[in-house]
């Protein structure tokens, strides 16, 4: 049964609109109601007494991704969103637009083929068919899209936190809770329950500043979706890596992290050797599809290649 | 031969569409007041109802850059936007750039460096470039290709855009 979160002819939120209203053109998305939540005060980016960041809900993705704050303590988030959309795109789309963006999916777009994420029970076109930028991880026999947001990825890696408002009050959903793996409900992208709207996104006090890296792998070097991309924040003590995050966009239906992967690396020298394992137990079950297998690859050398560069940079 | 999935809902029937109603944008230092339906773009606005046709209809998908008009002095793609969410904004169109016969500098640049051949994706290239130079990021060609990405221009005349742009921004004093 559908809900209003995921009813075609809902009421739906309106901010920078920049993913919406191409929905509605494709037919994908045909609200009945659009309520413009432009004035809403989440429109700032503001300290937080643990020492993190909160970014609101409204603010755009240029503005985050410039912000001196931002900049300073959370490069890789700004560097992570600089590599999403265009600057047209960045200028308008927003945060909490960001983490609500549907999937670039072929045949999700496509009205003409069948799409369980578009419309339950009618099959996935994806699956048989031309499934490049699709899923390597946490797939279903229902859905095998991915989530094509950059942003994502490094919040994902940061560990931030969701501030929810809704109908029975506010919440906070971690990053890793927010977006979901289809399954068999591959309409539900996230854990947002009807009504529900994002009002900011909360970033830890560690940003790992010193060593990061955002490698997004695609089939041009500007303006396009990642095939394949690798945040890594790393903490580093006399040569020995003391924290570790990665995760992986391009690859599943959400940014994909392993904490036990990560872990890992804890204790171990920043060395090639050591990211052997680490490989392998990120992208443990993963499965290629008929034009995709070649992700599996991509994805072993880029995470290794962004742990590398991740060494290498200091602010 | 057809095949028929039950992929899409059908469009809700017993929904009264929305009359068009009064929409008043400030554009290029006027106010014009349009009466539209609630769902016409930023686009089709300027376009189709105040008759300002020199911003350009592309893909109307976001993805070429042709609309981009500046917002407050942002660049944005106004085929992405609805029209009735800018009424307490200054939209800047190609139209707006130029003084009477005087061009904006931008303007003269790109002729005088020939950095458009059809010239349909040029009015976006310009209020794209006025928005990057204002943003001020770009530094380098490397720089300016890479915040130009979201114009296409399938003529290809990238190599002039830049050096137009460069030209440009090297005349004007650099930000603190």
């Amino acid at each position: 049964m559908l809900t209003e979160a995921t009813d075609p002819i809902a009421t739906r939120f309106i901010a920078g609109g920049t993913n919406l209203l191409d929905l509605m053109k494709q037919q994908v998305e045909q609200p009945a109601k659009l309520v413009d939540i432009n004035r809403l005060p989440l429109s700032a980016i503001t300290e937080l007494p643990n020492g993190g960041l909160r970014l609101g809900a409204l603010v755009t993705n240029a503005d985050t991704a410039y912000h001196p704050l931002v900049q300073g303590r959370y490069p890789l988030l700004a560097q992570t969103i600089l590599a999403g959309a265009s600057p047209q795109l960045r200028n308008k789309a927003t945060n909490g637009g960001n983490l609500m963006q549907r999937t670039r999916c072929y045949y999700f777009y496509d009205v003409a083929t069948p799409c369980n994420k578009r419309m339950p029970g009618s099959g996935c076109g994806a699956l048989g068919g031309y499934n490049r930028v699709c899923g390597i991880l946490g797939t279903s026999e229902s859905c095998i899209a991915t989530h094509p947001s950059d942003m994502c990825v490094a919040l994902a890696a940061l560990e931030a936190v969701v501030q929810v408002s809704g109908p029975h009050g506010e919440r906070t959903i971690p990053m890793a809770d927010f977006h979901r793996l289809p399954g068999n409900e591959p309409h539900r992208d996230n854990t947002l329950l009807p009504g529900e709207l994002i009002t900011a996104i909360d970033l830890p006090a560690q940003g790992f500043a010193q060593h990061y890296t955002y490698l997004k792998l695609r089939d041009r070097t500007s303006y396009a979706f990642a095939l394949v991309s690798v945040a890594v924040g790393l903490e580093l003590t006399d040569g020995l890596i003391t924290q570790a995050r990665l995760a992986l966009g391009g690859v599943a239906h959400k940014p994909w992290r392993r904490p036990a992967a990560e872990a890992m690396l804890v204790g171990q020298p920043a060395e090639p050797e050591t990211y052997r394992a680490v490989v392998q137990s990120l992208l443990a079950g993963s499965r290629g599809y008929d034009h995709n297998a070649f992700k599996i690859e991509l994805a072993e050398r880029a995470i290794v290649q962004a742990l590398s560069q991740a060494l290498n940079r200091s602010a | 031969m057809t095949t028929t999935f039950p992929i899409n809902p059908p469009a809700p029937a017993a929904l009264l569409l929305p009359e068009p109603g009064p929409v008043t944008l400030h554009v290029n230092g006027q106010s014009i007041a349009l009466t539209i339906a609630p769902w016409t773009t930023l686009l089709d606005a300027l376009r189709e109802h105040a008759h300002l046709s020199g911003t350009k209809k592309g893909c109307d998908h976001g993805q070429c850059g042709a609309c981009t008009v500046l917002m407050n002095g942002t660049r944005i793609n106004s085929c992405l936007s609805l029209a009735v969410m800018h009424q307490d904004d200054e939209i800047t169109t190609i139209e707006g750039l130029a003084h009477g016969d005087e061009l904006h500098p931008l303007q003269q640049a790109f002729i005088d460096h020939d950095a458009f051949q059809c010239g349909y994706c040029t009015p976006g290239q310009l209020c794209s470039a006025v928005g990057l130079l204002s943003e001020g990021h770009a530094r380098t060609a490397e720089e300016i290709r890479e915040l130009m990405s979201g114009n296409i221009c399938r003529c290809a005349a990238y190599p002039h855009i830049v050096s137009a742009i460069q030209e440009v921004m090297h005349a004007q004093p650099l930000r603190p």
